[in-house]
């Protein structure tokens, strides 16, 4: 059977976390079909971490420096895993702002069918079958794919699971491309925040904080937590209170995280969307028939300004007593 | 500039999603339809970049059934020169889209094709950069910010953590992020207008693609959550809970 391959994403050098995540789902993939995973990494010189890879699955590590490719440049980073993916039976990216963007062009650039922000693969007989939510989340379709079959992972869907292969690493010379773009510049905050789209635990806050400044209870407990990223409502981006990346919902970010906590979140239908499918759901709000409840694993009702902050010290009892 | 906008026609994002009798589609009957919300940031720069300019022409390209006319006119109705609808049954293969888009859009010389980023019926999140690659064109993807100046694009786009920065040159493809714009509403003069603007019809026949769906079903329902308690007192039981029954501190 056709080999899979699994597409990378550094940053600065570095291997990206979520790159684990794509290797394991390859690998999972890879096991039912009884084939190899090749995982490709690009960048302008060695990357860091890609030693790591053998060990969460990946038989061969397929490496391309070009001096070109250090920042992400879409033609070069889809001419490579095109030709990568020869003879593939899948090419699996993952559902990030890059992976997002690669992929399609990568099954242009095939002829292939591209199934986006997939939750979960399937075989059957000669076809891969994946499933992906749909209308803003409110259903799941199926799809049968034929051919190379190009998939974006969402993020946070497949835990990153240790399964040693050889992992060894080999020079791969990609076919000459064109750059059309050039990304000139990537503008990070001066504080490096966590995106709500790969934590595994969100926090976010909505207008029943009532202020912008009272953000800092949501950012204190998100502390408390590790780890965790903070997320925010429409109502309160559209306020001015946070910026838009931080967005959770229909039009902000879809997340999928092991936890996610709403505070002062009515949990209207276009929020639900972005947060349906983390394992599990806290909400902390002070009208009891609050949408969220409905899809929340466990709330409490009451308000947020008692509650939350004595949710950061008992958090912080919790961690300290291990 | 001549450029163009592509448009779909999706249930309104209020609408409640019922499984159709196939089990492959949803029941549209009851649902309200309206032109995609990603699409109306894309019509909403078209129109602004002819204002500014005051010169060019805007075509919106839509694929779908007869009623994607109603799509289109909304278009119009906002400030779009010209429509086209290519009539035919849909797909949801983003390929087989993009392989239609393409052919009617090459050889037009548009200076300028935009997208959205996804139509938010199947959220394929891919018609743009195919339709671009398959025209050899240069392609930014999901952009909040833009500048057009002596045939240089400069755009904005966000990734985890930070905003890239990507130049290219004209004739090129964007989809269109929410914050690009706020989308204007068509004004009853626009309306009235739009009745006299140019709407082609032609038919087409769309290509076999690699992607058949098989099923469509509802989400499973997420089980019945607890309410563990009124006021700060609960947190205690909430802190035990997630330690040892959701085990996720
Ligand atoms: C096309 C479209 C797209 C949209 N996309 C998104 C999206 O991506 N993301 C999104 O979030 N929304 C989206 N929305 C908006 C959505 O419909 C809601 O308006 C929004 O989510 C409401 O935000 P909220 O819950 O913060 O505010 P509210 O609905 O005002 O809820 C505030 C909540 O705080 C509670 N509260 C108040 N005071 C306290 C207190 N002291 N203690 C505890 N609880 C308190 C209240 O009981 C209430 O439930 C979209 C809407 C449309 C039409
Ligand atoms: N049937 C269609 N007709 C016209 N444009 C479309 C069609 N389907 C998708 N598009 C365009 O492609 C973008 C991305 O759609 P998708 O890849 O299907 O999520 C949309 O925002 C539209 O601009």
């Amino acid at each position: 059977m056709a080999r899979i391959l699994a597409v990378m994403e550094q940053r600065d050098g570095t291997l990206r976390k979520v790159s684990h995540e794509i290797v394991t789902a390859a690998r999972l993939l890879a096991d039912t079909l009884g084939t190899t995973v090749d995982a490709l990494v690009i960048g302008a010189g060695p990357v860091a971490g890609i030693d790591a890879l053998g060990g969460f699955g990946a038989d061969r590590v397929l490496t391309v420096e070009h001096e070109g490719l250090g920042l992400y440049q879409p033609d070069g980073y889809a001419t490579a895993a095109a030709a990568a993916a020869d003879g593939c039976a899948a090419v699996m990216c993952a559902a990030t702002a890059t992976g997002k963007d690669l992929a399609p062009r990568i099954a242009a650039k095939l002829g292939a069918a591209y199934a986006a922000e997939i939750t979960g693969c399937t075989v059957d007989g000669e076809h891969l079958v994946a499933t992906r939510p749909v209308y803003a989340g409110k259903a799941l379709q199926r799809v049968r794919m034929t051919g190379t079959a190009v998939l974006s992972v969402r993020p946070n869907t497949v835990p990153p699971a240790q399964s040693a292969k050889a992992g060894a690493v080999e020079a791969f010379v990609m076919p000459t491309f064109t750059p059309r773009v050039t990304v000139t510049e990537v503008k990070a905050p001066a504080v490096a925040v966590l995106d709500v789209a790969e934590a595994a635990i969100v926090v976010s806050g909505g207008r029943g904080l009532k202020e912008p400044e009272h953000f800092s209870l949501i950012e204190d407990l998100a502390a408390a937590l590790g780890d965790a990223a903070v997320g925010a409502s429409r109502a309160v981006v559209d306020a001015g209170w946070r910026d838009h990346s931080a967005q959770v919902g229909q039009t902000g970010k879809t997340v999928s995280p092991n936890l996610y906590v709403a505070v002062g979140i009515s949990g209207a239908i276009q929020h639900l969307a972005g947060m349906r499918t983390a394992k599990t759901i806290v909400a902390i709000n002070k009208d009891a028939d609050a949408p969220i409840f409905k899809v929340a694993d466990y709330g409490i009702v009451g308000d947020l300004f008692e509650v939350v902050p004595r949710l950061t010290d008992e958090v912080k009892k919790a961690k300290a007593e291990g | 500039m001549k450029i163009a906008v592509c448009l779909k026609r999706v249930p309104d994002t209020t609408a409640k999603i019922v499984i159709g009798g196939d089990g492959k589609s949803i029941d549209e009957s009851g649902v309200k339809f309206v032109p995609n919300p990603y699409d109306e940031y894309a019509v909403e720069e078209a129109i602004s970049l002819q204002e500014k300019a005051a010169a060019g022409e805007t075509v919106v390209y839509s694929l779908g059934g007869a009623s994607s006319q109603e799509t289109i006119r909304t278009a119009l109705a906002m400030g779009i020169d010209r429509g086209v609808l290519l009539e035919g049954a849909g797909s949801a293969d983003g390929m087989v889209v993009a392989r239609a888009l393409a052919s009617e859009l090459e050889g037009q010389g548009f200076d300028l094709i935009l997208f959205g980023k996804l139509a938010v019926d199947d959220y394929n999140h891919q018609v743009g950069a195919m339709t671009a690659e398959l025209m050899g064109l240069p392609c930014i993807t999901t952009v909040s910010h833009l500048e057009i100046e002596n045939g240089g694009v400069v755009a904005e786009r966000e990734i985890e953590g930070g905003v890239e920065v990507v130049t290219c040159r004209l004739p090129a493809v964007l989809t269109c992020e929410k914050g690009l714009n706020e989308p204007r509403l068509p004004k009853l003069k626009g309306i009235m207008a739009a009745k006299k603007k140019p709407l082609e019809v032609k038919p087409v026949e769309l290509a076999p693609g690699n992607m058949e769906v098989v099923g469509l079903e509802l989400p499973p329902a997420r089980s019945e959550g607890k309410i563990v308690g009124e006021g700060p007192d609960a947190v205690p039981e909430l802190v035990n809970l997630l330690r040892h029954e959701a085990k996720v501190l």
